[in-house]
């Protein structure tokens, strides 16, 4: 294996990286997924344990394939989720991701889809809560090739910060070549709505039941259609559960 | 049941209730009533224990324990229902899975056992139709894409699901027509008007008390209580003022 460099932070992709874990895990091996024509494919990566974790993946979509990524990135250490994919035409990529963490750890998500072809969709779900000194990352590139009209792509990007010592960055990008597209993006970070924990307070919810409840409601979204969305559901709901 | 002793309190450090007092005993209706900026919303909300209302004076007793020592949660699992005047809407979640995690909430502090799937459905249905509240409604998350008459009478079907002895009303006529006025009216008499059970409705207008009669009717105005007297005097208020009658 040639010794390929670590990262430095003057690469996009790694601007917000913790390098000390990602050290350790250096290099990372590319997971190649390939959907043949019309086919459909899915994944889920659950990042729920101790050690640092960082995936590399790289996603090719034939005309007309499907491929549906799910990802909880919520382990106790460092945890970066790499994909790249590349999307041919009326190929259909979704990502549903929730990142939970609330130590000192750093969770990320790098996407960079790239229509290469017309009339592929992309459409990406992130939500990110952070509590304590942690960090959540998505730093996400929507390409559109010249010529891949009819392009369909959105990214929806929310972080819910649970203290002010929380970190949540965000970057959403799209860089259009060709001009029949319909691309969206909305990115927000915010705090739970006082006015609704008192609410859910004042029927008799603890706090951190309060809390829970809103939580999950909030990151719901990125599950939702999952073909194994219970069991998504239910892990992320054990790691709010140690997060509160 | 309530003992509220010369109560002050401040919000964003201007004070707003300013030595108030109020006894209810059980089996009563008392109705508070004052002009806009009175500190009626002020007095339910601290009793409820919002943050950002400050007691800084007096005590209120609630059942023999220190009201203002317990947390909100606490507050309600001792038996305390705090009606809003601007129900929240909380996106993702339902109705049901609050109400019941709310129950058993708090029955778990009371000591009793959880209600199970089947129970607090029954019981949800049960209220829900004292409401003429459609049961799908209830499924649906909670407050959001509601009228503002259908948030109030999902308030009232959530006080009868808790069953709380002592229910603080803040404004529940306000945004209702006619039915929807009668209907929590009645709402409130069936799940409340026992002997055993209190109610404080907080309200600007008569129209609330021809459905719900108060025992007693208190005048808010400067932060205390100006004047009590029986239900005559929520008409004399309706037709000759504030000032004229707490003057």
């Amino acid at each position: 294996m040639s010794a390929e460099p670590l990262p430095t932070r003057r690469e996009e992709d790694f601007r917000y990286a913790d390098l000390t874990a990602l050290a350790g895990v250096w290099p990372v091996a590319v997971e190649a997924i390939v959907v043949a024509a019309g086919q459909s494919a899915a994944l889920s990566v659950v990042n729920t344990g101790d050690a640092p974790v960082a995936r590399e993946l790289s996603v090719t979509l034939a005309a007309g394939a499907k491929f549906a990524l799910h990802v909880l990135n919520a382990g106790s250490a460092y945890g970066r989720i790499a994909v790249r994919a590349e999307l041919g035409a009326g190929a259909e990529f979704t990502l549903g991701a929730a990142q939970l963490g609330g130590g000192g750890q750093v969770l990320e998500l790098i996407t960079n889809v790239s229509h290469a072809a017309p009339d592929a969709v992309s459409r990406q779900v992130v939500r990110s809560v952070v509590g304590g000194q942690a960090t959540a990352n998505y730093l996400g590139k929507v390409h559109v090739a010249p010529g891949a009209n009819g392009t369909d792509g959105s990214q929806s990007v929310r972080a819910m910060l649970l203290d002010r010592t929380a970190t949540a960055n965000a970057r959403p990008e799209l860089e259009i070549h060709a001009d029949d597209v319909k691309c969206a993006h909305g990115c927000a970070v915010g705090e739970l709505d006082r006015n609704g924990l008192f609410y859910l307070q004042s029927r008799g919810l603890t706090p951190p039941e309060a809390k829970r409840l809103m939580l999950q409601a909030f990151i719901a979204e990125a599950f939702t259609g999952a073909a194994d969305e219970a069991t998504l559901q239910d892990a992320a709901l054990k790691a709010l559960g140690d997060l509160l | 049941m309530l003992k509220i002793d010369n109560l002050s309190a401040t919000v964003a450090n201007k004070p707003i209730l300013k030595g108030l007092s109020l006894t209810i005993n059980a089996g009563e209706i008392h109705a508070i009533m004052g002009p806009n900026g009175a500190g009626k919303s002020t007095l339910g909300y601290t009793l409820g224990g919002r943050p950002g209302y400050e007691v800084t004076g007096g005590s209120v007793e609630f059942d023999g324990q220190d009201l203002l020592a317990l947390e909100p949660h606490e507050r309600a699992a001792a038996g305390l229902f705090l009606g809003f005047q601007y129900p929240v809407e909380i996106p993702g979640v339902s109705f049901v899975q609050f109400l019941r995690e709310a129950a058993n909430a708090q029955r778990k502090v009371r000591g009793e056992a959880p209600l199970s799937g089947g129970e607090f459905l029954k019981l949800a249905r049960e209220q829900a139709a004292l409401l003429r509240m459609d049961m799908d409604m209830l499924k649906r998350p909670v407050n959001v894409g509601f009228s503002g008459g259908e948030k109030k009478r999902a308030e009232m079907v959530q006080m009868g699901i808790l069953g709380p002895k002592l229910a603080i009303l803040d404004e529940t006529d306000s945004g209702l027509d006619i039915d929807a006025l009668r209907v929590c009216g009645e709402g409130i008499n069936t799940i409340m008007r026992r002997p055993d059970k209190a109610v404080l409705l907080i309200t600007h207008y008569q129209r609330l008390l021809d459905y719900v009669q108060p025992d007693f009717v208190h005048v808010l105005a400067g932060g205390r209580i100006v004047k009590t007297g029986g239900p005559e005097l929520a008409h004399q208020l309706e037709e000759h003022g504030y000032e004229a009658v707490a003057a």
